[in-house]
């Protein structure tokens, strides 16, 4: 090896060492930049509080409405998108589980389809939503945002249900057990963190975005009330309080983000524990 | 203890899933269905040259041209792409090749937080740190006038987005390239770079192509983070410390009033179908890429 050849891997390995150094740091300047502006602002009184009159000149109240509101709609959406995409990832894996052929198209259908980005979703759930007669409400926007994370659900968990051995289901059968019995008694036992998982992954792509309930879900100063009403989400305020012209609205967005950030990484803490925890009703090959 | 027997409970299931899959399978053509019946009456009137070459944008009398919001969104995504092509390429090589195993383990919960953060914490952070950042020092240093909020601001904040998808597709890459394509050639005596330099990387380069397109088709549609730092002046820019104005932040920006302009709401569904197209595109080229590199 020449010396040329040494200095070369010596320098791509500084810049490798650089490169991966660098996402760290940029993650911990993040985290750190919306930590340090939103604990200066926060209060109890944001978290509390709906907004009052005059809120967004700076006057008193909080953002009770938004958190609420988000919460509210993210978990609507996961639940739909549960009660959709379960299934059809059971579907995939135990009754197609001898066609790859068919899997595969389903699943790049699935990849295509996680790739759209949600403001097409948001113009799209906006036409259905003309087109339906509905206005700006929780409903539409859940329906929105169920269509958005639809994909994310389907996909995480077929990607834990593909790990589950032939083994397990050739001893089902032999017990006698049909294919619906295998699916949703022997599969979701078998993964029950991993399908977990996927429904906190989804509901965290579903309270995080903003794209979508723009058009959908409106925005109003009172906590929702009702699945035709429209409903305000913590994106969205972020996002308006940003544009004020008025300091301390502008350190209310900050709070804000903070207060999202933090739901979404309990959620992720939260996901990362329960793929540990319940092993009891796996059986380990 | 059941209110149905075995067999209508496999039927109700059953019913169940294959409602579910379906929904699942029409979703990409309903999208498209519905986005068209949309915006047919922008394409029908005017040529869809006209429209995405066509630079005026007054959609109060009836000028809708796209030429500016396609230009802004191209600029935005392919700097972003130059700055994380490179960064994610490395990292994933480091990772998976040079460290031990605890790297990774210290990278995969970072690539996790950093997918999970939702868009407007970005551009808030973009706000907060990166439009300063150009406007103070970055501008000031090269000598020129910029407010901050720019092209180069949005590409910035949006490849900091797409890193964790992008380098968890590269990371998978790696992974999958067998063990014994790698021995043979230490075996042949190629030190661990060359290995990685004409072997691994050649092995991997139609992955290496699909994580870079994914990550592209992903930043084209990114809108929240974008709008919130990219300035939306619709303008074509002339350098990237001008602002522009992208695709995405057009639908965001102007959902108030699309329905009080003629043919305006039929204007947005359109920059949201061609949305569509080129993610559809994008993916389903990248697709093709991976077949590639999985068949070898």
């Amino acid at each position: 090896m020449t010396r040329g050849q040494k200095i070369e891997e010596k320098i791509f390995k500084m810049l490798m060492a650089f490169a991966t150094f660098f996402i760290l740091a940029i993650l911990a300047i993040i985290i750190y930049s919306i930590f340090e502006k939103g604990i200066r602002s926060i209060s109890w009184e944001m978290l509390t509080q709906i907004p009052q009159g005059g809120y967004y000149y700076g006057k008193g109240g909080g953002i009770l409405n938004a958190i609420l509101g988000s919460l509210a709609l993210a978990s609507g959406a996961t639940m739909l998108a549960f009660v959709i995409g379960m299934p059809v990832a059971l579907y995939l894996n135990v009754f197609l589980i001898r066609h790859k052929k068919v899997i595969d198209i389903f699943r790049f259908l699935l990849d295509l389809v996680w790739g759209i980005p949600s403001i097409v979703y948001g113009a799209f759930g906006f036409s259905l939503m003309i087109f339906f007669g509905l206005q700006t409400s929780l409903l539409a926007g859940i329906l929105t945002v169920t269509l958005f994370i639809l994909p994310i659900m389907i996909r995480s968990m077929d990607e834990i249900l593909r790990t589950v051995p032939i083994g397990l289901q050739e001893a089902a059968y032999s017990l006698g057990s049909n294919k619906s019995e295998i699916a949703f008694k022997i599969f979701t036992r078998q993964s029950f963190s991993g399908i977990i998982t996927a429904v906190l992954l989804s509901f965290g792509r579903g309270i995080g975005d903003a794209a979508a309930v723009l058009f959908t879900a409106g925005y109003t100063d009172h906590l929702p009330n009702g699945l035709l009403e429209p409903v305000a989400t913590l994106p969205l305020s972020i996002f308006f309080q940003l544009s004020s012209p008025v300091p301390e609205v502008q350190n209310r967005a900050y709070a804000s983000a903070l207060v999202l950030t933090l739901i979404i990484l309990i959620v992720s803490l939260f996901s990362r524990g329960v793929g540990k925890r319940y092993h009891k009703t796996k059986i380990n090959f | 203890m059941y209110l149905l027997n075995r067999k209508q409970r496999h039927a109700v299931n059953y019913t169940w899933m294959i409602i579910s899959l379906l929904l699942v399978a029409f979703l990409p053509f309903l999208l498209f269905v519905g986005l068209y019946i949309k915006s047919v009456l922008l394409i029908h009137d005017y040529s869809l040259v006209d429209l995405i070459f066509s630079k005026t944008w007054k959609p109060a009398s009836g000028q809708f041209g796209f030429y500016p919001f396609i230009v802004g969104s191209i600029w935005v995504t392919l700097i972003a792409m130059l700055i994380t092509a490179p960064i994610c390429l490395l990292t994933a090589i480091y990772v998976t090749q040079y460290t031990k195993k605890y790297i990774l383990r210290i990278m995969h919960p970072a690539i996790d937080i950093l997918a999970g953060l939702p868009s407007v914490v970005y551009g808030l952070w973009g706000i907060l740190v990166i439009v300063p950042f150009i406007s103070r020092y970055l501008g000031p240093w090269l000598d020129i006038k910029t407010m901050g909020y720019s092209i180069l601001a949005a590409s910035f904040v949006l490849s900091i987005m797409i890193i964790p998808f992008v380098l968890n597709i590269l990371i998978e890459i790696f992974r999958a390239i067998p063990m014994e394509l790698k021995e043979a050639a230490l075996s042949l005596g190629a030190t661990q770079w060359q290995t990685i330099k004409h072997v691994l990387v050649k092995k991997a380069l139609p992955g290496i192509i699909a994580a870079f397109g994914f990550g592209l088709a992903r930043a084209f549609g990114e809108t929240m983070a974008v709008l919130m730092v990219v300035g939306n002046v619709v303008r074509l820019p002339k350098s990237v410390f001008d602002p522009g104005y992208t695709l995405p932040a057009l639908i965001a920006n102007n959902y108030g009033e699309m329905l009080s302009i003629p043919k305006y709401d039929a204007a947005l569904m359109f920059a949201a179908l061609l949305l569509l197209a080129v993610s559809l595109f994008f993916n389903l080229v990248m697709h093709f890429f991976i077949v590639r590199f999985n068949k070898y």
